[in-house]
């Protein structure tokens, strides 16, 4: 029992250095990871079957990457997650603006509307998604990529609200006198705002926009009633294939998005992080 | 310029107020007129409506009614934009993603004005505020100070006609505050431009304005310069809230030649030297460094305030003394060190008269 007793006494905040605390801890860790692991392990496996180990192999990259519908539905996210993701951050940041800026009556009611799409049901908003397309005609078979505009308008409903909440937050932080400044130093109300505000805003709005990019990319429920045979989207592919039979070219084809979420994560992090850090000797 | 002895109003405030929903009156019918190339204080306890009346001029509020000239132009419908005002704001507002060069560059960019213009320009006030040199750093590598005469050479940059400073010195400790107090008086005789600046420090004021004035309540209660608004205060707050000074209700009982008779509870009947409305006098008080401490009440017509010695703070250069005297009131005397009866002769419970001239009293209105 000697051998395991710290030299030091455990302080009282010191909780990485207790046995019980540890453990909780890498089991949480194998929770969550140990799937994701097992994936993009499996999508190296020589075998058919994502069941036992066969040896190291890159031909299921080979074949997803000659597979021509699946390069067509994951060419289809990308381009339908960049424009929900820029017209959402517009939308948001303007949002986001009027309800910090401006009082007006019906702000409250305005207020909840903007988070309803954040708690409705995505099943619903699918469904209802579907009857608003189909009611108001909106033309089908359109050439490439005219085709994902109904896909992009229903991602963008559900993507700005998030924008416009991340960019608020951000706002609250905001010193109104460096406006103020601005307008006294003669600039006007537009300028004010592209060299003082948005500045600011800067950090909310590209957490919001990866957000935004995140929540566009691996939409299924809401895309899958929105979507036709012409527009299918990467998860909406990975589905149908799966329904035949989970192969490593799956495995392939998710590894490479999990490695381009984590990529993108990683960048918005680390560049929130040197913004942090260089806001810190500002004060406000 | 103007020749005439009394110079043109620079500014020009014509019984403005400004109502805050809720019905808060923070600005209550004040008129005023600061003239070019003055250093205008604007004093008051927080709360007193200060920095509304600095932030109408700036036209950041709208005032509820009254009018502003600046220069003679009519400021109502005026943007803060196009003011020929300048602010050096309380939080100095330095736009921290921008580099000084910048920050004091911004107002000209947004003028339009010429490229080749801007950059003579800039290092100049750069120069004025002592930063030359630093133009190519962030805010966030500058001290507090530092980032406050980037807020002051941003302002100068655009040459207005009058400078705002809100609260400029509040965020600044005690030594460097005195060193920009006497840079901002330097700076304000080279530039000559107006000076409008709000303080709650009376001694802020004191040293650097050459003309103040009191606000409470949204009124403003006196306008003078800092020599007189120490010496013949108008009323007991400015009395008060200028300086240190003992306090007394008082009674007028009848002017009788030049002096005023008063019935002071505290000191019995005295007799003040006084021209002026009796029936206005409410208070009687005196500065604490015009009184004397000794042992015997003195013979030479002098007023007396016979007490003991409760208490003797030592304050370094000076010291000061409470005297408790009879039915509870107390005086606060302020002793130079070494130069008068020294404090360490003085013990609690010493039995003493303080004693000061006639004409020191002042007579005060409520």
């Amino acid at each position: 029992m000697a051998f395991f007793r710290p030299r030091v006494p455990i302080g009282a905040l010191e909780y990485s250095r207790r046995w019980s605390l540890r453990l909780i801890f890498l089991v949480t860790l194998v929770f969550l990871y140990a799937p994701i692991v097992t994936l993009i392990a499996f999508s190296f496996n020589d075998s058919r079957r994502n069941i036992v180990w066969k040896g190291f192999t890159l031909k299921y990259y080979e074949r997803a990457l000659q597979n021509d519908e699946l390069l067509l539905a994951f060419a289809n996210s990308l381009t339908i997650a960049f424009f929900s993701t820029l017209i959402s951050v517009i939308l948001g940041a303007m949002v986001a603006l009027l309800l910090w800026r401006f009082r007006f009556p019906l702000k409250a009611p305005l207020e909840g509307a903007m988070a309803l799409p954040i708690v409705i049901p995505e099943i619903c908003m699918g469904v209802a998604m579907l009857a608003f397309f189909a009611r108001v005609g909106w033309p089908a078979g359109l050439p490439w990529p005219l085709n994902l505009s109904s896909i992009t308008i229903a991602h963008i409903s559900f993507s700005f609200p998030f924008v416009a909440m991340i960019v608020r937050a951000r706002l609250v932080s905001f010193n109104r006198e460096l406006e103020e400044a601005a307008k006294d130093l003669g600039a006007s109300e537009w300028e004010a705002l592209r060299d003082v505000i948005i500045p600011h805003m800067r950090p909310g709005l590209i957490a919001g926009a990866l957000l935004a990019f995140t929540l566009s990319l691996d939409d299924f429920v809401i895309t899958f009633f929105t979507s036709g045979p012409e527009t299918v989207t990467f998860p909406i592919k990975v589905y149908s294939m799966v329904r035949f039979s989970v192969t490593p070219e799956v495995n392939a084809a998710s590894t490479v998005l999990i490695v381009i979420t984590v990529c993108l994560t990683a960048l918005a992090m680390w560049y929130q992080n040197r913004l942090a850090a260089k806001e810190k000797g500002t004060g406000k | 310029m103007n020749d005439s002895a009394a110079p043109k109003p620079i500014v020009s405030i014509q019984n403005m107020s400004k109502r805050f929903a809720g019905a808060v009156t923070a600005v209550d019918q004040v008129s005023l007129d600061i003239g070019a190339g003055e250093f205008f204080a604007l004093l008051g306890p927080s709360g007193c409506g200060k920095t509304t009346l600095l932030r109408m001029i700036a036209g950041f509020e709208t005032p509820t009614e009254g009018a502003l000239l600046i220069d003679g132009q009519d400021m109502s419908q005026v943007p803060p934009n196009r003011r020929p005002v300048n602010m050096v704001f309380q939080s100095y507002a330095v736009f921290p993603h921008m580099s000084v060069f910048d920050n004091v560059a911004y107002g000209l960019k947004v003028a339009r004005t010429k490229g080749s213009e801007i950059r003579p320009r800039v290092e100049e006030a750069l120069e004025l505020v002592k930063l030359g040199g630093y133009g190519a750093r962030k805010p966030d590598q500058l001290s507090g100070g530092q980032r406050q005469r980037v807020a002051l050479a941003r302002a100068l940059v655009k040459r207005p006609k009058v400078l705002l400073l809100d609260e400029p010195l509040s965020a600044l400790d005690a030594k460097l505050r005195e060193a920009m107090q006497m840079e901002l008086v330097r700076l304000q005789h080279s530039v000559g431009i107006t000076f409008i600046i709000v303080t709650h420090d009376q001694s802020e004021a004191l040293s650097m304005a050459n003309r103040i004035a009191v606000m409470e309540g949204g009124k403003v209660r006196q306008v003078a310069p800092p020599s007189e608004l120490y010496e013949r205060p108008s009323s007991r707050f400015v009395a008060d809230f200028i300086g240190k000074i003992n306090l007394f209700e008082a009674k007028p009982l009848g002017q009788s030649g030049a002096a005023l008779e008063l019935e002071v509870p505290a000191l019995g009947r005295i007799a003040v030297p006084f021209s002026g409305d009796p029936a206005k006098v409410a208070w009687v008080a005196v500065r604490p460094e015009k009184l004397r401490l000794l042992r015997q009440p003195p013979e030479d017509g002098s007023l007396v305030f016979p007490g003991t010695v409760a208490e003797v703070a030592y304050y370094g250069e000076t010291s000061h003394v409470l005297v408790s005297g009879p039915n509870g009131h107390g005086m606060t005397v302020n002793l130079h060190n070494g130069t008068q009866e020294t404090p360490s002769t003085l013990a609690p419970g010493d039995s003493l008269c303080c004693s000061w001239a006639p004409e020191d009293t002042l007579l005060l209105a409520d």
